[in-house]
């Protein structure tokens, strides 16, 4: 493995609410190498988009808190870093993609102003060498007539626009990494694929490494070399892409693969999508053992006492499962 | 115009904390309201204070037997004594039995004036939700408009006005009463028309709105049962507020004189007979002022904690 | 914001007026008898004045008639005779109508700006030592009625510490600084009493909507630019709370002109307001009319000016 750009280690990022403490993310661990693309997959409220989050900081505390770990960026722990240090970090050296386009613009300024506004700010350009820099990134992200558009609002805009908007904010200053949070799910397939592929361009552009965050196992066949299984609040499985689709060896990565909807599943015989019984257990009290003990058909005694820990199986390939 | 005020712009999202499953304790909406009430702990306080505020008032005349209109020039302008433990006024009239009729009336009007708005409100709202259209645009366009209507200058023209005619109807107390109950009443009641309105047109869309509907359900009697009910909540801590906001008007207008006459000692006529002597007997002013303030900043915080208990989605 | 916004905005505040219009004269038409009907019994009135308004009233004509010509001289400014003052009205409301503007935006200013930080900071802060008071603080601020907190004021800052004055004067004689200082000593407590139960409300407007936008994703993408904690709440969140706040602010301003009322009488300051007060209780007709005409004027002048800056904050209003 190459040199580790990111890497989390046993992080938990709890969150204060009335009924008690909620383990959103309850000791997690992973590592990003320089250029890499590693997907993190798993159903919504696993705790993907809070360990995204907790690299930048961006989590409300309170109610959130880091109970332990560490985020080390370049051999650097980021969680006591002070809020002025913390913000030259972000969007110069990690930015962020977020989920839905249609609120994470600011519709009372331009889309130009916006991008302009981290240029003015990490690299101290004028106001019209900013907005010449907004016109560059518009066109990057291939806006058609970006010297037009920059001054228009984001409610001019269409969803697909936007989110490449919200790709140009991320990547103006042109960071070692990307964080994009579910960047195609609220967007129409079509789409989708465009926003993906785009991803893919900018990142032969910049080389930056990508932390990509979905629940769409297709996606992360597609463009991830690494993937890390999260489920309710913790990692489950982590292995080379090839690796896991060939291998997997949790029972939910398993049940993750099976619920791919195939073309060609009928000629299979398969005639219908399979799919996991039961929901992510709450995160407010989890269950003693393994946390998909509930749901997992191989489930034992054993694996509802204690919980089973992360172990090498295979050369990189990391599983929290005791079959 | 102003046109209508967003409530609340928050986005449901809840970063982080996606998945609380709240795990469900088998509570009664009402039980449930009072627990979140009671979390409110200035509203709790309010509650106990204005209880005792009206406690006062309301028993006050059997235990302080004193009459309010005994003139003795012999004890005038004197401050807080045992005989008089609020002080008296010009006419050594003792400001305790003064204040506690006072406040009686004070209570009643915004009592009254709150019943006034909010019944009007309810109607005009329930109409415009239930009519749409433009018996709708119609009812929206009135609302707005005495919204953006002066209400102080109003009033005082209205009363200026009609004051001889209902005085010369019902008797002086009583006419300048129903006078200021229907004004202030006919003045405050829009927000509670475009609450029930707004509740109306949310509520119309809903499941069990709709089953009633299917199961034949009139419309009248989808209304009264399924509707109203449902809309109560916001209407409650509307109404709660307008008995503060009436209260403030009817002492407003009695402040500047021109309100109930000189021998109903309402909280605000107290007041107004007393700034002339601020210098000599600050303490005939500070009492009633502070009975005012007292009554409606506990009906605001009940008010507020009303909310927190039957609306939590409004911040406003 | 384009000029079309603004002149569809000036459109839609001509029924608005027309409707206020309508609502005073109904008020007029429904009071008991005629309500130039005193003149009649007022020595003071003299007998040629008496009978040329009721020529112009018509009183005789039907409704409709009545309104639109009632409607039409006071648009023409002809909005007739003070029998107390001796003058004629529109000239009276004229002398008096800048102090009041003067004091009232002078308090607006005062409200907003103590609510602004205030209201930003305890949004920014939710449930802190800080928050917690400054909501405590605006509730009493609007609980405690204009005039008692006006005559509050009167007794420490004038009996008890005789610090200002608490009669405010328009003959002041002295010149330059002198001149300027002494109208700004005597302004000082009805500017805050006004300010103060303005700014109150406002304080919990704007804390409410900025933890509304507080929370958006867009300040979290603002967040993510690293443009610092400052930045983000001043560019991002506060420009977009203030948004629904104006439109608050405008409902409010009716409740603005009462408190302004209250408090032009109290410190006995010679606006419309207490103008009003004076004319109703000499049974002085036409100005009563006037000033309320005025001060529905000025609501929906407000209205207007409400609506162009919202125009102004929300670049997606022009497009709607």
């Amino acid at each position: 493995m190459t040199e580790a750009l990111l890497e989390i280690k046993d992080l938990k990022t709890w969150f204060k609410t009335d009924d008690g403490m909620v383990r959103a993310v309850d000791g997690v661990s992973m590592t990003i190498a320089r250029g890499e693309t590693l997907a993190v997959v798993g159903e919504s409220g696993c705790g993907k988009t809070v360990t995204a989050r907790s690299v930048l900081k961006l989590i409300d505390m309170p109610p959130g808190r880091f109970e332990a770990g560490q985020i080390v960026w370049r051999g650097r722990d980021l969680i006591p870093l002070p809020a002025a240090d913390m913000d030259k970090i972000r969007a110069r050296e990690i930015a962020m993609v977020f989920q839905e386009p249609m609120t994470s613009l600011n519709p009372v300024y331009t889309v130009g102003d916006q991008i302009a506004e981290s240029l003015r700010t990490h690299h101290g350009l004028s106001r019209k060498e900013s907005i010449d820099g907004a016109v560059e990134m518009l066109k990057l992200v291939q806006i058609p007539n970006a010297e037009r558009r920059v001054h228009d609002y984001p409610h001019q805009f269409s969803g697909g626009m936007r989110q490449r908007v919200v790709i140009a904010i991320a990547l103006a200053c042109k960071p070692q990494l990307l964080i994009a949070d579910e960047p195609t799910t609220a967007l129409d397939v079509t789409i989708q694929a465009q926003i993906l592929e785009l991803l893919g361009d900018m990142k032969a552009k910049f080389g930056m490494a990508i932390m990509l965050i979905t629940h769409a196992m297709g996606v992360v066949a597609e463009n991830a070399q690494r993937v890390v299984v999260m489920y309710a609040g913790k990692v489950v499985e982590e292995a080379p892409v090839e690796e896991l689709f060939g291998n997997p060896r949790h029972p939910y990565t398993q049940g993750l693969i099976r619920s791919i909807p195939r073309v060609d599943a009928r000629t299979r015989g398969h005639a219908r999508l399979e799919q996991i019984p039961g929901t992510v257990p709450s995160l407010l009290n989890p269950p003693a053992g393994c946390r998909f003990a509930n749901r997992c058909r191989f489930a034992t005694d054993p694996c509802r006492d204690s919980e089973p820990p992360l172990r090498q199986v295979a050369p990189n390939h990391k599983v929290a499962c005791i079959l | 115009m102003a046109g209508s005020i967003p409530a609340s712009l928050s986005a449901d999202q809840a970063t982080g904390a996606a998945a609380t499953d709240r795990p469900s304790r088998p509570v009664s909406l009402a039980g449930e309201a009072w627990r979140r009430f009671r979390k409110h702990r200035l509203a709790v306080v309010s509650l106990i204070v204005l209880a005792l505020l009206i406690a006062a008032v309301g028993l006050g005349p059997l235990l302080w037997k004193v009459p309010i209109n005994d003139i003795d020039f012999g004890a005038k302008l004197r401050g807080p004594s045992l005989g008089h433990p609020f002080g008296t006024d010009d006419l050594g009239q003792d400001l305790l039995a003064r204040l506690i009729y006072g406040g009686r009336i004070s209570i009643a009007v915004g009592l009254a004036a709150m019943f006034v708005a909010v019944t009007f409100g309810v109607m005009i709202g329930a109409i415009a939700g239930m009519a749409s259209g433009r018996v709708d645009a119609v009812l929206m366009w009135i609302t707005d408009l005495f919204l953006s209507l002066p209400q102080l200058p109003l009033l005082l023209l209205v009363i200026y006005l009609f004051r001889d005619t209902l005085k010369n109807l019902l008797g002086l107390e009583m006419g300048v009463f129903v006078l200021i109950v229907l004004v202030i009443g006919g003045l405050r009641w829009m927000p509670v028309a475009r609450l029930v309105r707004a509740q109306f047109l949310s509520l119309r869309e809903k499941e069990f709105v709709e089953a009633a509907r299917a199961l034949g359900a009139s419309r009248i009697r989808l209304v009264i049962r399924h509707i109203l009910p449902n809309a109560m909540g916001p209407v409650i801590v509307a109404g709660t507020i307008d008995v503060a906001a009436a209260i403030i008007a009817e002492s407003t207008l009695s402040f500047l004189g021109l309100g109930f006459p000189p021998d109903v000692p309402t909280w605000g006529r107290v007041l107004f007979d007393a700034k002339d002597y601020l210098d000599i007997a600050p303490h005939w002013a500070l009492f009633p002022g502070a009975a005012i303030f007292l009554t409606v900043l506990s009906i605001n915080f009940i008010g507020d904690g009303l909310r927190d208990a039957l609306d939590p989605r409004r911040v406003l | 914001m384009s000029r079309d916004y603004l002149f569809r905005r000036i459109l839609i505040a001509i029924p608005s007026l027309l409707g206020i219009s309508l609502v005073l004269f109904t008020v007029l038409a429904l009071a008991p008898g005629d309500p130039f009907g005193e003149l009649v019994t007022n020595p003071n009135v003299p007998a040629e004045i008496r009978l040329a308004l009721r020529a112009k009233f018509g009183l005789d004509d039907p409704v409709w008639i009545r309104y639109v010509r009632w409607l039409n001289a006071m648009l023409q400014g002809d909005w007739g005779f003070s029998f107390t003052s001796r003058m004629d009205v529109d000239t009276l409301i004229m002398q008096r109508l800048p102090t009041t503007v003067a004091v009232i935006g002078a308090a607006q200013i005062l409200a907003i700006v103590v609510a602004i930080p205030v209201g930003v900071l305890a949004a920014t802060r939710p449930y802190s030592l800080f928050d917690q008071i400054a909501n405590t603080l605006a509730f009493v601020g609007f609980s405690l009625p204009t005039f008692f907190t006006g005559l509050l004021l009167i007794l420490v800052f004038s009996i008890q510490l005789d610090w200002l004055p608490f009669v405010y004067r328009t003959d002041i004689r002295a010149s330059g600084w002198q001149w300027w200082w002494e109208h700004i000593r005597q302004s000082i407590m009805p500017v805050t009493v006004l300010g103060l139960f303005q700014g109150a409300s406002l304080v919990r407007y704007v804390r409410s909507s900025v933890l509304d936008v507080i929370k958006l994703d867009y300040v979290t993408t603002a967040r993510s630019k690293g443009i610092g904690e400052p930045k983000v709440v001043t560019r991002h969140v506060v420009r977009n709370a203030l948004i629904p706040v104006v439109t608050l602010v405008a409902l409010q301003m009716p409740v603005v002109f009462g408190g302004a009322i209250v408090t032009e009488q109290i410190f006995r300051i010679p606006g419309i307001g207490s103008l009003l007060i004076s004319s109703i209780l000499a049974n002085d007709t036409p100005v009563v009319m006037g000033v309320t005409f005025v001060f529905a004027c000025l609501v929906v002048l407000f209205n207007l000016i409400a609506d162009i800056l919202y125009g102004w904050l929300d670049p997606r209003i022009t497009f709607r």
